[in-house]
């Protein structure tokens, strides 16, 4: 009870859709009162557009928004309780900065009780009193230290002057809710390192709840009390920045925020998972075989001499960080990032070990069979594990050719390009896999550990001898430990280099 | 071979280039700004000179003397009432129909401003097509669609007159101010509408606190225009005048159409030379003071509900 008590703003299954596009979807959240909430996500996932339904300036497609519990999502702006810092200030010209303050309290109509002629008590709406008015100004132009400033023209102030204009000219009429909208976006590194701790000092002091808008992540970090991640107009996860950090809900969300290293990773046994070519304890309990995401930061990876830890690797770079190192070690052909203290030389042989509970394992949602660590040879094939599969390598540069010495030529330009031994990203889609009985029809072979049945058809895991694994729809039926043949067609196979184009350019 | 140049005499080089080429830019400033002096002002002095003598004819000097000025303010002289009477006609029609372009216009402005994309398009290339248009063929069209009206819908009563003229110049001045009040809409940040809302207002208050005032210079010179063009415009006005404004003479005489019709019949009345030298001075005036006001200091701001501090 109490609980609901304190929410003062409430978004339930709030969706936008501009012309069909769908641009918020299913936007739930609960703000308790004079909490700091900031959206964050990447360009265009909808953070602005939902600011703006609780602004006003959009109506929702449909859901609620509910403020202290009324529904006010059909509410012109000018009824809510709301107010908004624009991202480009938008102060306005005609005006200097002590109108632009007292512009919305000029607005404002407060119910008065007055005696009329006749002796009646009515209540009458009138404006505030200039007095009043005068008083408010100088209150907000204070906190944000503008009161020398109430006679300049709003186009003379610097950047950070103006925000700070945009931010009193809000506070000033006592908003229950502030909204802002990417505030600091338009003001230099150190500029906006010391505005964020005076917001971050504002909130507390007036006791607003703010809800922020930003696609910074150590922003967002730093200031919230909750976080709303979003991706597509679809929120990921809201939490705390520790739970958010600490417990991200998928691999998009670890990867938003503070560093991290991302793998596909399998389940091999109860609480255990494997990824780059190691097998590692871990805490959540997966069902076996699923295929998984895993999470791991920087600063929880241990470096221990060679053979002490999980997997063995060698450090291919050092970065010196101030009060540490920052390595990545190659393990295989994944690379891990590392934090340490101590220093290691480059080159040097490295094991790598990670606590159990410091092993975040995420839940995937498998759509294609995605090989992060596959390579191309010298016969322009792709292999996937330690089997080469006939691949279109002309993919990698739209319109160009394969030469008669084996280079890819761009027919724009003319360049030749050289992709032996690049690392790429294979995919293969599930049903682009054909399974068969007979084992030398394939690029691969292994065997069947897991199939499940899937409405219309099975679904099976193929594992083969380097412990490569396929994911293949088929209507036909195998059984367990089969040992079968896999193929697939060279135009199925899309592939992605890991580094930019210039690498390969021949001379 | 190439010659070298050291990095020295290159700059010495640039230096007297951009010399040689200011001293010819200075040269040919200098001859335009006294062309146009001279085609512009020489024969306004020449005019104003004229209007301090009685003689009929330009060109010969019979003396000086303030005659044509008392004439022109005497109540009895029957070309000064027609003057002032034309004149009188030209400033309501020229103010009238100047306000309601600039409301018209800038309605217009922000409406297609915030409006969809293709809607812009349209509206965009239908109101340049007036700006480039020959008045000609404005003032016909304007006369056949005043008669279509007349014979179908008010049955063939005479509808020329006050109101057709003005929707004439309105017409004519519509396109310019939406011309110079959209720019003013570009260059203005499209949040500020929101601001406002955001602040309190509701939509009209927002457009005229927010929009109106960041605009305003706009409005202000698309008004001048339509006023500037309303007061000696011939075309339209003879093709959609009717009865007389303020004498009650048959058709509405403005100022243009006064000279025109004096023309045909004989020389210009003096008394014009008079009117005319007046309305160079007045215009000198208004622009002097604007620019007075203009630059003028700005002193200490008035906070109302600021005590003695
Ligand atoms: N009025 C509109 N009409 C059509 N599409 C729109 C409209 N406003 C926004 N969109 C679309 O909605 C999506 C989300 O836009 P939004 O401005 O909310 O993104 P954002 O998260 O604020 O991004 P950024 O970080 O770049 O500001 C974008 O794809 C955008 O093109
Ligand atoms: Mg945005």
């Amino acid at each position: 009870m109490d609980e609901k008590e304190n929410i003062i703003i409430s978004l339930q299954h709030v969706k936008k859709a501009f012309e069909g596009t769908t641009v918020v979807e299913d936007f739930n959240l609960d703000v308790k009162k004079g909490q700091f909430v900031t959206i964050l996500g990447p360009s265009g996932c909808g953070k602005t557009t939902t600011l703006r339904m609780i602004a006003g300036f959009e109506t929702p497609t449909s859901g609620q928004i509910l403020l202290n519990g009324e529904d006010i999502s059909m509410l012109p702006p000018h009824k809510r309780p709301v107010n908004t810092v624009f991202q480009h200030y938008a102060l306005f010209p005609h005006l200097d900065v002590y109108d632009n303050v007292a512009f919305g309290l000029k607005m404002k109509k407060v119910p008065v009780t007055v005696t009329n002629r006749k002796g009646e008590k009515v209540t009458k709406m009138k404006h505030l009193s200039a007095k009043l008015i005068d008083e408010k100004v100088s209150h907000a132009l204070a906190i944000v230290d503008l009161d020398e400033m109430e006679d300049r023209d709003v186009k003379t102030l610097s950047g950070g002057q103006q925000q700070r204009v945009a931010i009193a000219r809000a506070i000033v009429n006592e908003p229950q809710v502030l909204l802002l909208d990417e505030p600091l976006s338009a003001l230099d590194h150190k500029m906006r390192k010391d505005m964020q701790l005076e917001l971050k000092d504002m909130h507390k002091k007036l006791g607003i709840t703010f809800f922020y808008v930003t696609h910074d992540q150590e922003e967002a970090l730093t200031m919230s009390d909750v976080i709303v991640i979003m991706k597509d107009g679809i929120v990921q996860q809201a939490g705390t920045p520790e739970e958010i950090y600490n417990e991200p809900v998928n691999a998009f969300v670890a990867d938003f925020i503070g560093e991290s290293n991302i793998y596909n990773g399998t389940m091999v046994g109860k609480k255990k998972a494997r990824f780059i070519g190691g097998v590692w304890e871990c805490v959540d309990d997966f069902p076996l075989n699923e295929k998984v995401d895993i999470v791991v930061r920087p600063e929880d990876v241990m470096m221990k001499k060679p053979g002490k830890g999980t997997v063995d690797g060698k450090i291919v770079s050092k970065i010196f960080k101030g009060v540490h190192y920052e390595f990545i070690v190659k393990v295989g052909k994944n690379e891990v990032l590392c934090r340490d203290t101590k220093d290691h030389e480059v080159g040097s042989e490295v094991s790598i070990s990670v606590d159990p509970e410091n092993i975040q394992i995420m839940h995937k949602e498998l759509t294609v069979n995605q090989y992060t660590d596959a390579y191309i040879n010298n016969n322009n094939q792709v292999v996937i594990g330690e089997d080469a599969f006939d691949c279109d390598i002309t993919q990698l540069i739209p319109g160009s050719f394969v030469d008669a010495d084996g280079y890819l030529v761009d027919r724009r330009d003319g360049k030749r390009y050289d992709f032996k031994d690049a690392d790429v990203i294979a995919e293969i889609g599930l049903d682009q896999i054909d399974i068969s009985d007979d084992l030398s029809s394939g690029q691969s072979q292994g065997t069947i550990i897991e199939m499940v049945w899937i409405g219309d058809h099975y679904q099976y895991i193929i594992r083969t001898d380097d412990e490569e694994d396929f994911v293949a729809n088929s209507p036909y039926t195998w059984n367990e430990n089969d040992t079968v043949s896999v193929s697939v067609k060279p135009e199925d196979i899309k592939l992605r280099l890991k580094k930019g184009l210039d690498e390969y350019v021949v001379e | 071979m190439v010659k070298t140049m050291n990095p020295g005499e290159k700059l010495a080089r640039f230096n007297k280039k951009q010399k040689t080429k200011s001293v010819l830019q200075k040269v040919l400033a200098q001859c335009f700004i006294w062309i146009v002096l001279l085609v512009m002002y020489v024969p306004i002095l020449v005019l104003i000179a004229y209007s301090f003598t009685t003689a009929t004819n330009i060109g010969t000097w019979t003396g000086f003397s303030f005659d044509l000025y008392v004439r022109f303010f005497t109540i009895a002289d029957k070309d000064a009432v027609e003057i002032w009477t034309a004149l009188g006609n030209t400033l309501i029609i020229a103010l009238t129909s100047s306000l309601i372009s600039i409301i018209l216009g800038t309605c217009g402005a922000i409406g297609t401003f915030y409006s969809k994309k293709r809607w812009k398009g349209i509206i965009e290339n239908v109101t340049q097509i007036p700006v480039v248009n020959a008045e000609i063929v404005i003032a016909m069209s304007l006369t056949i669609m005043f008669v279509f009206v007349q014979t179908y819908i008010f049955g063939g009563a005479n509808i020329f007159g006050f109101w057709t003229l003005i929707a004439g110049h309105v017409v004519l001045s519509l396109p310019f101010v939406y011309l110079s009040v959209k720019p003013k809409l570009q260059q203005m940040d499209p949040a500020l509408y929101e601001a406002a809302l955001d602040l309190g207002c509701n939509q009209r208050q927002a457009l005229m606190r927010s929009v109106v005032p960041e605009i305003m210079p706009g409005i202000a010179s698309g008004f001048l225009l339509s006023v500037t063009l309303s007061l000696d415009d011939f075309i339209v006005t003879a093709f959609t005048r009717g009865a007389g404004l303020l004498s009650g003479d048959k058709t509405i005489e403005t100022l243009s159409t006064l000279v025109q019709a004096k023309i045909k019949k004989g020389p210009i009345p003096t008394e014009m030379r008079v009117l005319t030298a007046l309305i160079f001075v007045v215009v000198l005036l208004i622009v002097v003071a604007i620019t007075i006001y203009n630059n003028r200091k700005k002193g200490p701001k008035i906070r109302r509900g600021r005590g003695t501090k």
